[in-house]
This record gives structure tokens, C-alpha cells and sequence, in this order.
């Protein structure tokens, strides 16, 4: 009985809700002010190390970090920088004067006023010595506060992809107050407690279990924050993070906290609403990379043949559901200076076929022209019924897989040692190709024993010149040419198998409105973000 | 009392080896696997350089060679320091302490679940042999021992709290309520209730069938005859004499479930996201975060250690002809 009451209120509502957006405007969420009051919970899984961002880049750490501490920028939907912490910013003629004029009237959670000494600080001492910031810390040659509000980078030379490092990721700013003494940033007792700028502070961790976040009173942006507060639920299980969205005991769930299976489940329940909006930032892709130094990789037709042979679409439709769509090259749909204007991999195994008998790979007495191992990436479900499908197709063109699972520890160590064939892999793009994408390809970037560099070893002077060029050039215009070139070359060569763009969505109850502003969804600061009465 | 007094000592000698081997064993067990916490930490970060990897092998202390690793883990272990963990940014010690709690209420209120709730039907099947009463209770023995923990786990959520709301479906308790006193231990025990029955199934089914089983045996012997040709009521019969005689296999068996417990407990604390040390070594060992991971093992190797020697004090108040030897 009280299943039924529910699926009619349900329905009731639905109705109303339709009726409402076509009468009213097209947005429900526009015709309604925003409340003050009430708790937003969400999930938090995996439960990150730290809730520093300054610390520690886990994604928990950046979605919980990033209501506590603030950057200079945020990132818009269509990729354009947005006042943070900084309200407004110049550049120089000649791109290497960077001025950031900084909100006012901004105070530490502690009631100590923040300024610029605090930014210069955290970059120098702090920033400069994370693997997001080390890189471009070397190409400042100065940083100077000449008053209270003002932060000037001077560069070395010219970087195209500056203003898009200033995430919460990359440049969250610490109080010098607490982190200007002796005891290493990692180990400062400030973390457990940890005091920003950010719409709200932090009141308790209950480690395995919540982290609570409380309205900061005295926030610097005037009559914000609308919510109360902010928990964070720990929910170590699939089933139970989707029973809890499902039942309203959290309203939020992002990124992998439901198994791409239920998602289109879930979002379709009267009492949620999905969205694909706020993963423009992060642009993450799902390619199998190829060691590109063994054989048969080394050769061009075997890797197009791979290609061919992958029925990528299939992929993106029914083992994604939808969380991704088939990539095109090496630059996400989403990220700026995307061309997808390349050369096409329909799903042919014919061609496949015909690439490997030109390479003089002939099939044996069981039908196997090559065998190779693949290690699929170790976050959840889907992607070892990813690899599980990819060793179907393989099969079918003759090359046969042999699929050796490893949790995060053993796929780091291996993929990072070269000590693989083929393996699930994918990085953030962080919305420039300067920052996220250049560093998988280029041959200054293969170190060997380092994750997330180039670690398929693809070398190619012509596109290392290319994306050099393209990050240090001056204007967009320059910069898409170089791109739009080195995505036609690398999609030709075909370094790593592309398979999808990530396409990931956020369950949000209904009552939730505003939360998903910026590109960067969950991890923006949640200053505008309200709750509807229930 | 001298007896037990030396027997004390000669078993605590024993267990302190025994905590020395597997300390050593610990320590290279979880050194096989691939993978350091400093290359996991930077992988989970999605941006990794080979200087910031080495920075955080030197602040973990893994840049030493292993036996200088391991003598210090030693020389630690011995005065009963779980050193610290970098990854955590906190001492081993307490976080174990913090989540002990939370996995100790569980265990024991899974364990006494089980126990009286198996002896209880175990008696009431085998006065009742061969007749329904007995039927349905060795049936639903059979069911909780042949289905999986996890499943079990889940269909009690999606009947207790998805169709009857009568039982919150996970975490310990409820979150920004700020409960106190008595209306806080309701409210934990509210959450206690399905991961404790859902641990505590399986053993509640194995004291079900052991309890049955010797009760069953023990009827036939004849010193239960003697009890009852000498004029015993049969309650006296059955609680002095047969029961007493039917618990010992299920001591044994208690003894084994103890050490079971924590293994159990890590499974029951993911469905339920209960904030026990079970899913803190869970994690510690997917981040391969050492000194946790081994603290963990530490500690779980004391309470096995302690509790056996429970079981065979237990014995010899059962059984007063057993020798504590």
C-alpha cells in the first residue's frame, strides 16, 4: 500500500511538474527563488585521505575540499574562466604578466582576515611542490603581491594554458597564518581542522563514516551560502549508494558513485533529475593504451587494426550506458581546441583483417596471428566488462587477449614499469590540451616508472613540435590550427585505442537546485546552492 | 588456582611467539604485493611526476632498504607503537581505536545473536525431533548457512528498509541529529540491528545444527537414563545434563567464530557502511597503506590469540574433567 501512494504522488507531482515547465518557462528551476536552510547530504566514495586540495588531488578530497577552500578562477560550462577567489584579472601584451585582483573583505574560517600574502605563500611554498603545479611554478619567474589585493605572476615565457590552472585542484589557497611553520604541509595539524575561505566550514570527520560541513556566517559573497550545511555520507557499496539515492537519504551521487548500469534506472525515478553538465573540466577519456616499444605494437597497421577490429559504439552504448560516447582522437569532445574533423574507425573487422595480412601476421592452426595481455583499469564493474568484450572482438580478427585483473596497486605499478601490452588507462584533460592531453604524447614526457605519463612511449618529433608550439602561441585561432593538426597525425598513428569520451551524469534529488554551476559540477563551491522544501 | 596460574604463563610465552612470527609474516605478505602506497596515492591523484613520487617515499620512509624497514617495525611492534599512517595523516593506533568500537559492538552483539539464537532452536529442534517444530527449524538452519553473507545482507535492507522503513538501511547512526544519552543508544542500535543479524546468521545456523546434533547423541547415553531412572524432572534432565554435555562441540566451535568475525565483519561493514576497522583494512590494503594494514593484523592476531585462550579456560568450566594442560 504505501508503494502505491508513493508511485501516485509520484506521478501527481511529475505532472505537475511538465504542466509547470510548459506554462511557466522552460527551466522549472528558473520560475522558483532560491530558500535559505536545510542540509544538502551527498555521497562521498571513495572516502579521500585528506580534505586539503592543497594536500592531496583524490576527487573526494577536491569535491569536499572545494566548499571549505577556494582558488583564484573557476571554469564555466563552456570552458571560460570565472572570478574565485580572484574578482578580475589581466594579462599583458606580451602574455607574460598575469594580474589577479582579489575579492575583498575575505576572511579566514578563524576570523583572520585573508590577502594577498596568503596566495603568494601557498604558490611558493606549498603549490610549487605538487605534481598539478610543480610544472608550472618553474615557468613563473616571479610572483609579487604590490598591495593587499593584488597577486602579479611574472612568466618566463609565454604559456597559452595559464588561466586554466587555477582550479581548486591546482591552486587551492591555504591561510599562511597556520602553514608558515616548520612541520611539512602534509603532516600540519591544520588538516585534520581545516580552516579556508570557502561558503563552508568544517565541523567533524567521523572517518568510514560522515564528514560534516556547516553555513559560513561571515562568507565573503553577500547572503551566501543558502544551505545550512553540507554532509558527506561514506558508503562503501554499490548497492547501498544506490539504495540511498533511491530512498532520499542522500541527494547527490556523481562521477562512479552509482555502476553506469543503474544510472539510467535511477535517473529516470520521478524524484531525481540527471545531468550531463559540470565534467567539462575534468574530460576524462577510456582508451587502452598500447606499449608502444613491443612488438606488434610498434607497428602503425596493427594498432589501426585494433581499431578497426573494436566495436566501440557498442562500448559507449551498452557497456557505458551511456556514460560515454566513441571518441573521435585524442582530445575530448568537451575540451577546448577539440577537431573532429579526423580520420573515422567504424567498427570493420574486415579492415582489421586486411591490416594484418598486409603486416604479414597470418593466422595459425587455432585462427591466432598474435597474442597479447591486457590489463584492465581496476575502478569497478564496467570497465572489466569493457576489457572482457574487447578480448571478444580481438578474437574475431584473430589476435587473442589474455586478460590479467590487478587492483589500483598492481595496474599503477606495472602500467607505470612499461610492464604491460595493453591496459586501461585515462587521464584529466583539465579543459587545455596544453595541460591535460599534450603530456600522454609527448616524448619528453616518458619517464619510465611514473603513472600518467607518456607511458605508451609514443615518440614523434613532428607532434611534440606541434604541441609545443600550440602552448606557447599567442592567440586561440594559432593554437587551434596546431591542435586540429596534431589531432589528424595522432589519430592516423593511433598511439593508444581511443574508446570513449567519458560522458558521466550527476543524480541529483529534486530538491536540490543551483548545486551544478560551473564545469568543474560538483566540485564548484556550492555558494548558490539551495533545497527545496520537502 | 596455581594450576591455571601456570598454565597462564606457559600459554602467554607461547602467544608471544606466536605475535613475533606473525608480525614477520605480516610484514612481508603485504610487501608481495605490487604496488607502493606512494605510486597509489599519485595514481588516485591523476597527475604524477617521478619527484613527487620519491617525496612521498621519503616522508613514508620506503626509500630505506627492507631490513632496516622491518627492524624498525619490530623494534616498534615490541613496545606496541602501530607507528603512523602517512597516507591518513594520523597514528595507527588511533584510528584502529577510533573504528575498534564500532566493529567490537558488532561482533559481539552478531556473536551473542548467534550463539543464544542457535542453542535456543538447536534445543527446541531436538525436543521436538522428527515433528514440524523440528522441520522448520533445521530448514531454517539449512537456508542461513547455504546462502551467501552479502546477499543475506541485501535482502534484509530491501525488506526491512526499502519496503517496511522500519530499520535504517546503513551507517552507524543517524547523521546531524546530535543525539544524546538513551536516545542515542537507540538510535546506534536501530543501525546495529541488520549488519549484526546478517553476521550472525550463518553461526546462529551452525550452533542450530551442532546443538541438535549432540543433544540428539548425548539423549541416548546412559548416564541421562541413570538422571532420569533416578527421578529427575526432565527440565533438570536436560539443562544439567544433556545441555550441558551438547555445548561443548559448540565452544569449540564459538572459539573458531571469534576469529572469524573480523573477516566476516569486513564484508557486513561494506554493505551496511559500518565504520569498522574490517573496512579500514579493507582500504588500507587497496592503498596499500602498510602500517595500517599490518596494524590491523596486528591487532586482529591479539584478539584470535586471547580468545582461544578463553575457549579452553571456557572448556574446563563445561567440562571440570578437561585439564588445563
Amino acid at each position: 500500500m504505501p508503494l502505491f501512494n508513493h508511485a501516485r504522488r509520484a506521478i501527481v507531482k511529475c505532472a505537475f511538474a511538465v504542466a509547470a515547465a510548459t506554462i511557466l518557462s522552460p527551466s522549472v528551476h528558473a520560475a522558483e527563488t532560491p530558500q535559505y536552510g536545510g542540509v544538502l547530504t551527498a555521497i562521498l566514495h571513495p572516502e579521500p585521505p585528506s580534505l586539503n586540495p592543497a594536500v592531496q588531488q583524490v576527487a573526494g578530497t577536491q569535491m569536499v575540499g572545494s566548499k571549505i577552500f577556494e582558488s583564484l578562477l573557476t571554469y564555466s560550462f563552456d570552458l571560460k574562466p570565472m572570478p574565485g577567489l580572484a574578482k578580475s584579472w589581466e594579462v599583458s601584451d606580451d602574455k607574460l604578466t598575469y594580474t589577479f585582483h582579489l575579492q575583498t573583505g575575505v576572511t579566514w574560517h578563524d576570523g583572520k582576515p585573508f590577502s594577498a600574502d596568503d596566495v603568494v605563500f601557498t604558490y611558493e611554498k606549498v603549490l610549487s611542490k605538487t605534481p598539478r603545479t610543480r610544472g608550472l611554478m618553474e615557468n613563473v619567474a616571479s610572483l609579487t603581491a604590490p598591495d593587499a589585493n593584488t597577486v602579479v605572476f611574472k612568466l618566463k615565457t609565454p604559456y597559452s594554458a595559464f588561466l586554466y590552472a587555477f582550479d581548486i585542484g591546482g591552486g587551492a589557497i591555504l591561510p599562511k597564518h597556520l602553514y608558515d611553520v616548520d612541520t611539512p604541509v602534509a603532516q600540519n595539524p591544520a588538516n585534520n581542522q581545516p580552516v579556508g575561505t570557502g561558503p563552508f566550514k568544517f565541523k567533524r570527520w567521523e572517518r568510514g563514516a560522515y564528514v560534516e560541513l556547516v553555513k559560513n556566517e561571515n562568507y565573503w559573497k553577500k547572503d551566501r551560502p543558502y544551505l545550512d550545511g553540507i554532509t558527506y555520507r561514506v558508503i562503501p557499496d554499490s548497492a547501498s549508494r544506490r539504495l540511498a539515492i533511491e530512498q532520499g537519504t542522500v541527494m547527490q551521487a556523481w562521477l562512479q558513485d552509482l555502476e553506469p548500469v543503474d544510472v539510467p534506472r535511477v535517473a529516470k525515478l520521478p524524484n531525481m533529475v540527471y545531468t550531463n553538465k559540470g565534467y567539462e573540466y575534468w574530460s576524462t577519456m577510456q582508451w587502452i593504451e598500447m606499449n608502444n616499444a613491443r612488438a606488434p605494437f610498434n607497428d602503425k597497421r596493427f594498432r589501426q587494426a585494433l581499431m578497426y577490429a573494436i566495436n566501440r559504439k557498442f562500448i559507449a552504448e551498452k557497456i557505458m550506458f551511456g556514460q560515454g560516447v566513441v571518441a573521435t582522437g585524442p582530445i575530448h569532445h568537451n575540451t577546448r581546441f577539440y577537431d573532429g574533423n579526423v580520420k573515422k574507425y567504424d567498427y570493420d573487422p574486415k579492415k582489421a583483417i586486411a591490416l594484418l595480412d598486409e603486416m604479414g601476421l597470418k593466422p595459425n592452426a587455432d585462427g591466432v596471428r598474435a597474442t597479447v595481455s591486457m590489463i584492465p583499469l581496476p575502478y569497478g564493474e564496467m570497465p572489466r566488462r569493457m576489457a572482457e568484450y574487447i578480448k571478444q572482438n580481438l578474437s574475431k580478427v584473430g589476435v587473442a587477449v589474455n586478460l590479467e585483473s590487478t587492483d589500483v596497486g598492481g595496474w599503477v605499478s606495472r602500467v607505470g614499469a612499461w610492464d604491460y601490452d595493453m591496459a586501461g588507462n585515462g587521464v584529466f584533460q583539465y579543459g587545455d590540451p596544453a595541460i591535460g592531453v599534450s603530456r600522454t604524447y609527448m616524448s619528453s614526457n616518458i619517464h619510465k616508472g611514473v603513472m600518467f605519463s607518456n607511458t605508451a612511449q609514443y615518440d614523434n618529433p613532428k607532434v611534440d613540435e606541434l604541441f609545443t608550439k600550440a602552448a606557447t602561441a599567442g592567440d586561440d585561432a594559432e593554437r587551434q590550427k596546431y591542435y586540429s593538426e596534431v589531432q589528424r597525425i595522432l589519430v592516423e598513428d593511433v598511439p593508444l585505442l581511443w574508446i570513449a569520451d567519458t560522458n558521466y551524469g550527476t543524480v541529483l534529488n529534486k530538491r536540490v537546485h543551483d548545486a551544478i554551476t560551473t564545469g568543474l559540477g560538483v566540485v564548484g563551491n556550492y555558494s548558490d546552492a539551495w533545497l527545496s522544501k520537502e | 588456582m596455581k594450576r591455571i596460574a601456570a598454565f597462564l604463563a606457559r600459554r602467554i610465552v607461547k602467544s608471544i611467539l606466536v605475535l613475533f612470527m606473525i608480525a614477520l609474516f605480516n610484514f612481508f605478505l603485504v610487501r608481495a604485493a605490487p604496488g607502493d602506497p606512494a605510486e597509489i596515492l599519485a595514481g588516485q591523484s591523476g597527475a604524477a611526476d617521478a619527484e613527487y613520487i620519491q617525496k612521498l617515499r621519503q616522508d613514508f620512509g620506503l626509500d630505506q632498504p627492507i631490513p632496516v624497514q622491518l627492524m624498525s617495525y619490530l623494534k616498534h611492534i615490541a613496545v606496541f607503537d602501530l607507528g603512523y599512517s602517512h597516507r591518513q595523516q594520523a597514528p595507527v593506533a588511533t584510528l584502529i581505536l577510533n573504528q575498534l568500537p564500532a566493529t567490537l559492538l558488532l561482533a559481539l552483539t552478531s556473536f551473542a545473536f548467534a550463539l543464544l539464537a542457535g542453542v535456543a532452536l538447536g534445543i527446541q529442534a531436538a525436543l521436538r525431533v522428527g515433528k514440524w517444530g523440528d522441520t522448520v527449524i533445521t530448514t531454517i538452519a539449512m537456508l542461513a548457512y547455504a546462502t551467501p553473507l552479502f546477499w543475506v545482507g541485501l535482502m534484509l535492507v530491501l525488506v526491512f528498509s526499502v519496503q517496511l522503513q522500519w530499520l535504517p538501511a546503513f551507517g552507524y547512526e543517524s547523521v546531524g541529529t546530535a543525539l544524546t544519552g538513551f536516545a542515542r543508544v537507540i538510535d546506534i542500535a536501530r543501525h546495529l540491528m541488520l549488519p549484526a543479524v546478517t553476521l550472525g546468521l550463518f553461526y546462529m545456523a551452525v550452533y542450530t545444527r551442532l546443538t541438535r546434533a549432540s543433544m540428539l547423541e548425548i539423549r541416548q547415553l546412559d548416564f541421562v537414563k541413570t538422571a532420569r531412572a533416578k527421578g529427575l524432572s526432565e527440565r533438570t534432565v536436560i539443562t544439567r545434563h544433556v545441555l550441558r554435555n551438547a555445548l561443548l562441540p559448540v565452544i569449540t566451535y564459538a572459539g573458531i567464530q571469534a576469529g572469524h568475525l573480523i573477516g566476516g565483519a569486513l564484508l557486513v561493514e561494506t554493505v551496511f557502511g559500518w565504520p569498522g576497522i574490517g573496512r579500514l583494512a579493507f582500504d588500507a590494503l587497496v592503498q596499500r597503506d602498510y602500517s595500517v594494514l599490518l596494524g590491523v593484523f596486528f591487532m586482529a592476531s591479539i584478539v584470535v590469540v586471547v580468545v582461544n585462550l578463553i575457549t579452553d579456560i571456557l572448556y574446563t568450566v563445561a567440562d571440570p574433567r578437561i585439564e588445563l594442560k
